[in-house]
């Protein structure tokens, strides 16, 4: 029977002392702990939403990087397309230039050549005629120095025009 | 074999059916040999040489005692005599229990009955001719072989715990180290699987209650089972120490129950009204089992722990039982009964942790049925209009 009947000393004893240790333990002990366990389990959900976030937000930058090297690429190949139609324009706008300015310059050639060679052939027709009134009046002293020689040459050119 | 496949009810079940049995060997044994004890100690006091009782000897171990018997050294007993304290109508009395003779002499009108019944074992007020004066009141607050190991169980935890937070302050947020690593597994059990799932969103309230019960009954159950002095009484082992547990369980249950709770056990919804009136069939059920809930949980640590702690001296008894007969068959025994009892105590190690989590446990869970917010589907006054 003394095994199963409670003794007022014991339970007095147990009560007071249970009393103590959940005071003390409560003060000292598990509120520090709680509050440390449940601190660090707040700081581990927040690391792991700021890493989360940081992923997050790198996988966006590197979309960005991706896309701002795409269109830096674009642009280039814009500008160098560009550049080289511009290129090729003034190639051939140089070209055109420089066949029409040959052609002038040609076409301008070959006037000043005509215009040399008219002169070149009046001036030689000028000379020949005062050669040949030259020769002529030679011709013409010689032959009218006496007065047979007129006489026959007259006759001559009188003879020459027909008068029917 | 059995054990290993049995599961955790069947196991209960197990433990109690071997208590009982224990017990019905072991009680009227020790009654009987008491008594025979009692005759031959008037014609001779020295009694340590006497036959070997092994009911007394299991029963002197498991109950509480005025002195802490540590060990015999050749036939003399080295025991700590501990404080005895009496309050009666003439004032406080404190002295050393040495003065008790081991319980052979009187001392200020006192004596340690050693009759059969509800007061073997402990300090009786004594008339002139030495009969038992059961009308006189005095309070029995002596420091105990129980008390002193209560004592010595505190200290432990106080010495772990109080180191424990200061590792946590120390330390931050930062992994435990030390003691902290062992100890906070145990704290984050307690909290995330018994407390919050029992209780809910208030169990921040009732969790330092359920920390310092868990670890009281734990530690002082590991305490128990250390054979030599500062451990081996069997505190959680007795039913004084059980009771005041489930009491503190059964006050923080009734205190903390809201209206909910008290109109489950007045008026029990869902209940036929025939059972509550006129006889109130079922609200009385419910009142008893506010009561049966903290004497249940009292009995079960009370009756797991003890029944270990019988069990383990039981097969060192069969050693001396056997020695008795001839050294020879005690020696021989002497190994199987060492293998028992380290099975035994490896498995008292489970029960150890086992016993307090379910006293935890089944606390939560009063103290969750009790401060449940229930939802009924009531329909209310805007609804019927």
């Amino acid at each position: 029977m003394e095994l199963v009947k409670p003794e007022i000393g014991l339970i007095f004893w147990m009560t007071l002392s249970f009393l103590i240790l959940l005071f003390i333990l409560k003060k000292a002990a598990w509120k520090p702990v709680l509050k440390m366990l449940t601190k660090r389990e707040d700081d581990i959900t927040k690391a792991l939403n700021e890493a989360n976030l940081a992923k997050e937000q790198m996988k966006q930058l590197t979309i960005d990087n991706e896309k701002l090297l795409a269109q830096a690429k674009d642009e280039r190949d814009a500008i160098l397309s560009e550049a080289r139609k511009i290129s090729q324009k003034m190639y051939d706008d140089a070209k055109i230039k420089a066949s029409e300015e040959g052609q002038r310059i040609i076409a301008a050639a070959r006037e000043n050549i005509d215009i040399e060679k008219q002169k070149a052939v009046a001036d030689i027709k000028n000379m020949i005629a005062e050669f040949s009134l030259e020769i002529a009046e030679k011709v013409l002293q010689s032959e009218l120095s006496d007065k047979n020689r007129q006489k026959d040459y007259i006759h001559q050119q009188i003879e020459h025009i027909n008068l029917s | 074999m059995i054990l290993k496949c049995c599961k955790k009810g069947s196991y209960d079940f197990l433990r109690y059916f071997v208590f009982v049995v224990v017990g019905v060997i072991l009680l009227p044994n020790s009654a009987f040999c008491s008594e025979n004890l009692e005759g031959t100690e008037s014609k001779e006091p020295s009694h340590a040489k006497s036959k070997f009782n092994v009911g007394e000897t299991i029963i002197e171990h498991v109950v509480d005692a005025y002195q802490w018997h540590i060990m015999d050294v050749k036939g003399k007993a080295i025991a700590i005599d501990l404080p005895v304290i009496l309050i009666d109508n003439e004032g406080i009395h404190v002295f050393s229990s040495a003065h008790f003779e081991h319980g052979h002499q009187p001392y200020k009108g006192y004596a340690i009955c050693h009759q059969k019944g509800m007061k073997k074992g402990k300090i009786v007020k004594i008339h002139e001719n030495g009969e038992i004066d059961n009308d006189f009141f005095y309070l029995d607050l002596s420091i105990t072989k129980n008390v002193l190991s209560l004592f010595i169980g505190i200290a432990v935890i106080l010495a772990i715990f109080l180191s424990v937070a200061r590792n946590y302050k120390k330390r931050g947020v930062q992994a435990p180290k030390g003691i902290a690593r062992a100890i906070e597994p145990l704290v984050l059990f307690v909290r995330n699987d018994i407390a919050r799932p029992c209780i809910g969103k208030k169990s921040e309230k009732y969790l330092p209650f359920l920390l310092t019960m868990f670890f009281f009954i734990f530690i002082n159950n590991l305490l128990g089972l250390v054979p030599f002095f500062p451990g081996g009484a069997n505190l959680t082992g007795n039913i004084s120490i059980t009771a005041v547990l489930a009491a503190f369980t059964f006050i923080i249950t009734n205190v903390s129950g809201n209206r909910d709770y008290w109109k489950h056990i007045v008026n029990p919804p869902g209940v036929p009204w025939w059972l509550k009136i006129p006889i109130p069939l079922i609200p009385l059920v419910e009142l008893i089992g506010v009561f049966t809930k903290p004497i249940v949980l009292a009995i079960r640590l009370f009756a797991n722990i003890t029944a270990g702690h019988i069990i383990a001296l039981g097969f060192i008894c069969l050693i001396f039982i056997f020695g008795q007969m001839s050294p020879a068959l005690g020696g021989g025994v002497s190994v199987g009964s060492v293998a028992f009892y380290i099975f035994m105590g490896l498995l008292e190690l489970l029960v150890a942790f086992i016993q307090a989590f379910v006293f935890t446990l089944l606390s939560a869970i009063y103290i969750g049925l009790a401060v449940e917010e229930h939802h009924h589907k009531e329909p209310s006054v805007a609804e019927i209009k």
